[in-house]
């Protein structure tokens, strides 16, 4: 033990918190990953009682170990690159898709102090990771040169483009009302003596109406799932990817709907905050839950959100997805910020007094 | 060398590289992937110079929009490149003399003698609660809200004529009005008819 203390203080001062930080992003990744695997399960599961069926339950008790053997079988399968296929590209689209769907957690307040980045413009580095996220799917359409890739490509880039506004202008509102774009002081915010009718969810309904769509579009879930469309254009842009080029892929799209469903959670539903907070019995009676519990338990709601969506409608069409985002969305939006922005000048009560 | 220099000097060399390949790359796809990286490490150099606001808004319009836009016209254009060649020799002087005048301009302009550290002092160092958004906004809204509101006017006059340009009539485009198809009923689709059963 001596000895390593004495390692660790002869390491330069820079390399210590170098290390720090690895260590610190290891210690979000890790249970991340985790959560995604078992993300997956929850799906197949949910979606299975849904459709009266029980789902995986072979591996391991009730199928519990089931993602593990999806993620050890696609390890060991080959990644084939098609023979025509842009190569470089081809192989850099999902570690694209997988960056910034690890990194938009750099910011995110897991409670009052745990924030690995506390940047003052933590909702609009957000903002720009979720949008360059787009090119992995855009570049792997491309790179693949097969048609439809390509189409998938196509939709998913015009498909993320619409609803970025939307959901870039709910989050407009989201900063007029907090008047910060810190994501904690979002959060501290929303504190209130209403409990959970002091968040941000019931001044800004149409706002967070808006963001959640948006949201499942911006992830390329069903119903908007257009860009993989298998009924239409059999796999959409990862057609030609197998192994764990396309696990890259899988692993992005369950990390961003985790992401999305955790912004929800902050920037709508108070985040760390206790839904009784201020209430005469129920308040002091659950104080003693940590804020983090609350925060996981609301963005396991809106996980389940996704899932049960997914189970319940059928795929939107193509046009009329590019009408909700267009003529729908974006003008609810506009007309919102305004109302929240004459909100806030003449202090509402409630919740900008 | 300082830490914070080798990054400069890093991002700037990623600029450099991928700014050139812009213009030499055969394939469009490829030189506006190289525009990309370009406005990824140019924002890079903004978040180092203490500008984050415009840093993050860099990769947010012009990574996250404008260039996928781009990317979309230009991945579904075939493009030969052998026309776009034509006339490569026969146009070089006169290119090489409009880039040597745009470098001139250009060392004129931001030249060592107008950009010196004696000319301008080093900004200070800010702390680390320092709103680079705030104070933006604040300057924004205040000393600046007429170039701010008439650079605001134009855009809107920029989008109300490019809505107009597709504003056109087109016969041939087939088109379901969705509130038509929203308030249909069971008794405009189905007609219910009793007949008599068939006999023999």
């Amino acid at each position: 033990m001596e000895f390593f203390i004495g390692l660790w203080e002869a390491l330069p001062d820079g390399l210590q918190t170098v290390i720090w930080i690895l260590l610190k992003i290891i210690a979000i990744i890790l249970p991340l990953m985790i959560c995604v695997a078992y993300y997956t399960y929850a799906e197949r599961k949910v979606i299975g009682y849904m459709q009266v069926r029980v789902g995986p339950n072979r591996v391991g008790p009730k199928g519990w170990l089931q993602p593990i053997a999806d993620a050890v079988k696609l390890m060991f399968k080959e990644i084939i690159i098609p023979s025509n296929a842009n190569k470089a590209l081809f192989l850099i689209a999902p570690a694209i898709t997988l960056g910034p769907a690890l990194a938009a957690w750099a910011v995110f307040p897991f409670d009052e102090e745990l924030v690995l980045a506390d940047i003052n413009a933590g909702l609009l580095y957000i903002l720009a990771l979720t949008s360059v996220g787009v090119y992995g799917v855009i570049i792997a359409g491309w790179a693949s040169n097969s048609k439809y890739a390509f189409l998938g490509a196509m939709r998913s880039a015009a498909q993320i483009v619409a609803y970025e506004i939307a959901m870039g202008f709910a989050l407009v509102g989201v900063l007029v009302a907090a008047g910060s774009l810190n994501l904690g002081d979002i959060v501290r915010a929303q504190s209130g003596n209403g409990g959970l009718f002091s968040w941000f969810w019931l001044p800004l309904l149409p706002l967070f109406g808006v963001y959640v769509i948006s949201g499942v579009a911006e992830t390329n879930r069903a119903p908007f799932d257009v860009a993989e469309g298998e009924s239409e254009i059999v796999a959409g842009f990862h057609i030609d990817y197998s192994g764990m080029a396309f696990a890259a892929f899988f692993l992005a799209e369950y990390a961003n709907m985790i992401l999305i469903a955790a912004l929800s959670a902050i920037m709508f539903m108070g985040g760390w905050l206790s839904p009784f907070q201020g209430w005469p019995i129920l308040g002091p009676l659950f104080d003693w839950v940590p804020g983090f519990v609350w925060l996981v338990l609301k963005t396991g709601l809106f996980a389940f959100l996704f899932l049960w969506l997914r189970a319940t409608f059928p795929r939107y069409r193509y046009d009329q997805i590019m009408r909700l985002g267009w003529k729908v969305f974006i003008p609810i939006t506009i007309v919102w910020i305004a109302v929240v922005g004459l909100a806030v000048v003449y202090q509402l009560p409630w919740w900008f007094d | 060398m300082t830490f914070e220099k080798f990054i400069f000097y890093v991002l700037a060399a990623v600029l450099i590289i991928s700014a050139t390949m812009v213009i030499t790359r055969k394939n469009p796809v490829h030189a506006a992937l190289s525009l990309i990286l370009a406005f990824v490490a140019s924002s890079g150099i903004w978040l180092l110079a203490e500008a984050e606001f415009l840093a993050i808004v860099l990769v947010l319009v012009y990574v996250g929009a404008v260039m996928v836009l781009f990317l979309f016209v230009l991945m579904m254009l075939d493009i030969d490149v052998a026309t776009l060649r034509a006339g490569f020799i026969k146009m070089l002087p006169l290119g090489i003399l409009m880039a040597i005048a745009m470098a001139a301009e250009l060392i004129l302009v931001v030249g060592p003698e107008n950009f010196g550290l004696d000319k301008f002092a080093a900004p200070a160092r800010h702390a680390a609660d320092y709103s680079n958004t705030e104070e933006l906004g604040g300057v924004l809204y205040t000393v600046y809200m007429y170039p701010f509101e008439i650079a605001a006017v134009i855009l809107l006059v920029a989008i109300i004529a490019a809505i107009g340009l597709t504003m056109r009539r087109r016969p041939d485009s087939k088109y379901l009005d969705p509130a038509n198809q929203v308030v249909v009923k069971r008794k405009d689709r189905v007609r219910m008819v009793s007949m008599d059963a068939e006999k023999g």
